[in-house]
């Protein structure tokens, strides 16, 4: 049931428009229906998709078809230029107090994630800004939420204020902020219950808390799988309150993340990170251009490389260029290749991320067999050392040997032989693109898509 | 006499069926004053029942999170019925759409709404995503099962959120029913057959499982679900007799993706609503009724241990146009007088 991204549905249209001379009005117009049918089924809200098909037609009509090969990616990437202007260039800085403590609020709907996110904000901010960040535990309504705050506190050993659940919020921030000042902790993060936006008494309390100390950040935590009330819960955080920022949480999901795009809209104010994970480190910078993309349902290639990017040992990787160059890559390499491609995560995610990924019929249920990978690994390590450095080498008694010595069979063994020559042979041309350009950190990962074979 | 009309009349006069029905009123007017006055405004706006009134209608719709299949599809069915009924007065359209939303509920028998006991000890499993209210769901559920003279034990499954067990035993000792529980970071599996041999030892009715959240589609954590489930139906032949999906009301149209991922791996039999005190509409239960034949079985309506209601299409839809009973019936009252 994975919905189609934008590209998939804007082929028909495209079909007829092709071979035109200009992309016309009717034309326009057709598309943009598709982009509305997207939008929506990403969750944007209705109002935002008008607002937002209508600034986009006016960019689209009168285009020259002829100055683009392809007329509907043209209309693609307007569209999504267009969505990424919109959710902002500015990035993920936090506002520190120029007076001792910084004060973070952070607020959201229940089961949003605001106590989770509070730790990894809080972890984040000791990591990256040298922080020393205190945790407040201010929910004092639901069960057992001041435990949690304090195990996480205790996961990351990070100081959490608690005072139980008898004091009010109100009572419990304005003690933590004094006993921050005391003992010289310059970062304090409030994590306030989950409350709704129509509930006045709480949001009353908010701005009671608010009152003590003029917070310099107030974080909205909202859900990524957020419906069409996005723009509710946010217009009256924002009317409220006045937040500074939106933190998208659970984006690890597979929902399309319209929210963002509600958000943004109606508050204005940036999406400064996203949740990926339950793991206290899993808390990320957002960038527009990767959420573009994925509210159309375009694939994620950049997160990939900056995955890619950090997991890659960059002298290797500049090892391995040296030697696709000199097409002097060895089976030996090949498993090295194999091992960092493992560490950037489960295959399916990565997989996941490619572009055109969501058109394979029932990847969402697609499992990368990593037992293959294993296979290949018995049958390399089952290599002499001169048949991996020169595999031409390998008759059929040798291959007859290997396929016994890594329990495979020789099929096995044939068509790891035939990936590997068909790898050498694309990374000849692909060193050829990357030596014309001067792309340096350029990230090749030649061999991953024969892994999924 | 209009279809309004019909259900009122229904539940008045039978005094628990007016006060159930009064909490969804309660717990909906956040609800009903966004989706019935824009119908009310439509009503206004419209004289005729044209093709621009049903563009406004479908959008009316779409932002309550229907999603776009199941309004096309609705919207072709209203068109059909408005034309066979020959219906030209707007207002009138009010109570079509009420009796197609209905509809699609009742497609199928209606009793599927209902828990199902077992005769001896019933297992109910909670599945999610994180965050819908899984752990709050289950201990309202309790409380009122408790209330119906059943014998209630919790099992703190989800072993993996910080201060979940605590949460869960807090909720038990606040009911008034045992938590059967390990410490955290232990296998999940593990409480759970704990659970059900105390169960059985205990000889309780009602057994009520807490998992831990879980987006959809992570492969480990929902094998580790599937490994819970096996766990059940291997102790007690037939349990677990519920699978509940909990599902936050916020929720667009990822969570039809839930409900489907999630019935492979546990079969679940119906669905929680939570968090509809909000103003998010939880439109999205049409289309799993529709697509995938799930049932919404309870809804939450606010944060009170008696906040759960089971769910009755029905009443639903007379929360939700319950200003459209009000000003029909100020009508006919008005007719009648003259």
């Amino acid at each position: 049931m994975a919905f189609e991204g934008l590209a998939e549905r804007l082929q028909g249209t495209i079909q007829r428009i092709k071979g035109k001379g200009k992309v016309s009005e009717a034309d326009v117009k057709e598309m943009m229906r598709e982009v509305r049918f997207a939008l929506i089924e990403a969750d944007v809200n209705l109002k935002v998709v008008k607002e937002f098909v209508k600034k986009v037609s006016e960019r689209a009509v009168g285009q020259d078809v002829m100055e683009s090969l392809t007329p509907g990616q043209q209309v693609v990437k307007i569209v999504k230029d267009e969505l990424t202007n919109l959710m902002g260039g500015e990035q993920s800085k936090i506002e520190f107090a120029t007076k001792q403590p910084t004060v973070i609020m952070m607020v959201g709907l229940q089961g949003a994630g605001k106590t989770t996110t509070s730790g990894k904000l809080a972890g984040m901010l000791r990591k990256k800004h040298n922080r020393k960040p205190l945790l407040v535990a201010a929910d004092v309504y639901r069960p057992a939420a001041v435990q949690q705050l304090e195990t996480i506190g205790k996961q990351l050993s990070l100081p959490v204020f608690s005072k139980g659940t008898d004091l009010s919020p109100v009572e419990i921030s304005r003690q933590a902020i004094e006993y921050a000042k005391a003992e010289h902790l310059d970062t304090v993060i409030i994590d306030t219950a989950g409350r709704l936006h129509v509930d006045e008494n709480l949001m009353q309390e908010l701005k009671d808390i608010r009152a003590l100390k003029e917070p310099d950040e107030i974080f909205l935590v909202v859900d990524a799988m957020t419906g069409q009330d996005a723009v509710n819960v946010a217009q009256n955080f924002n009317e409220a309150i006045g937040i500074t920022g939106v933190v998208l949480t659970k984006l690890d999901g597979d929902t399309r993340g319209g929210a963002a795009l509600s958000i943004r809209s109606v508050t204005d104010k940036p999406i400064k990170f996203v949740g990926m994970g339950e793991k206290m480190d899993a808390l990320e910078a957002f960038y527009p251009e990767r959420m573009a993309s994925r509210i159309l349902g375009m694939g994620d290639m950049l997160s990939l490389i900056e995955k890619a990017q950090t997991n890659v040992d960059e002298a290797k990787a500049k090892e391995l260029e040296e030697k696709f160059r000199t097409s002097s890559f060895t089976f030996d390499d090949f498993l090295e290749q194999m091992n960092q491609v493992k560490q950037m995560g489960p295959l399916d995610e990565i997989l996941k991320m490619l572009p055109g990924a969501n058109k394979i019929k029932g990847i969402e249920n697609a499992k990368v067999d990593e037992s293959q990978m294993g296979r290949v690994e018995a049958i390399i390590q089952s290599m002499t050392t001169q048949e991996k450095t020169t595999p031409e080498i390998i008759n059929s008694n040798r291959r007859k040997r290997i396929a016994k010595g890594s329990g495979t069979t020789i099929q096995d063994v044939n068509r790891l032989l035939k990936q590997f020559e068909d790898m050498k042979k694309m990374m000849k041309q692909m060193s050829g693109m990357a030596n014309s350009k001067k792309g340096k950190k350029k990230m090749s990962m030649p061999g991953l898509d024969s892994l999924f074979k | 006499m209009s279809f309004f009309k019909k259900l009122k009349d229904k539940f008045s006069g039978n005094q628990e069926a007016e006060q159930s029905t009064e909490k969804y009123k309660e717990g909906l007017t956040k609800t009903r004053t966004g989706f019935t006055s824009k119908i009310n405004d439509l009503v206004a706006r419209y004289r005729k029942v044209d093709e621009d009134f049903f563009e406004e209608l479908e959008e009316v719709l779409l932002q309550a999170d229907v999603g776009f299949e199941t309004v096309m599809e609705l919207m072709d069915q209203l068109r059909f019925e408005v034309q066979r009924k020959n219906v030209k007065d707007t207002s009138n359209v009010q109570s079509v759409i009420s009796e197609k939303l209905v509809e699609i509920y009742e497609a199928g028998d209606a009793e599927i709404n209902e828990l199902k006991f077992a005769d001896d000890l019933t297992v109910i499993l909670f599945v999610g995503v994180n965050g819908v209210g899984k752990t709050t769901s289950i201990a309202k559920l309790a409380h009122r099962l408790k209330n119906e003279g059943k014998t209630v034990l919790l099992a703190a499954g989800d072993t993996f959120r910080a201060g979940a067990i605590e949460q869960l035993d807090i909720w038990g000792k606040r009911v008034g029913v045992d938590v059967i529980k390990q410490s955290e970071g232990s296998d999940p599996a593990a409480v759970m057959y704990d659970a059900v041999r105390a169960a059985k030892s205990r000889g309780v009715d009602v057994l009520i499982c807490d998992t831990a959240g879980r987006l959809q589609n992570k492969v480990n954590l929902m094998n580790e679900l599937e490994k819970v489930h096996r766990v059940i139906s291997r102790e007690i032949p037939g349990a677990p007799h519920e699978v509940l999906l909990a599902l936050d009301a916020t929720t667009g149209q990822n969570a039809l993706i839930q409900a489907q991922t999630f019935k492979e791996v546990t079969n679940v039999t119906g669905i929680v609503l939570t968090k509809l005190d909000g103003t998010a509409k939880g439109g999205i239960v049409l289309a799993i009724r529709n697509k995938l034949k799930i049932p919404v079985k309870f809804v939450g309506l606010g944060e009170q241990m008696d906040d759960l209601q089971p769910f009755d299409a029905q009443k639903y839809v007379y929360g939700l146009f319950a200003e459209g009973l009000d000003k029909e019936e100020e009508l006919e009252n008005a007719e009648a007088d003259k």
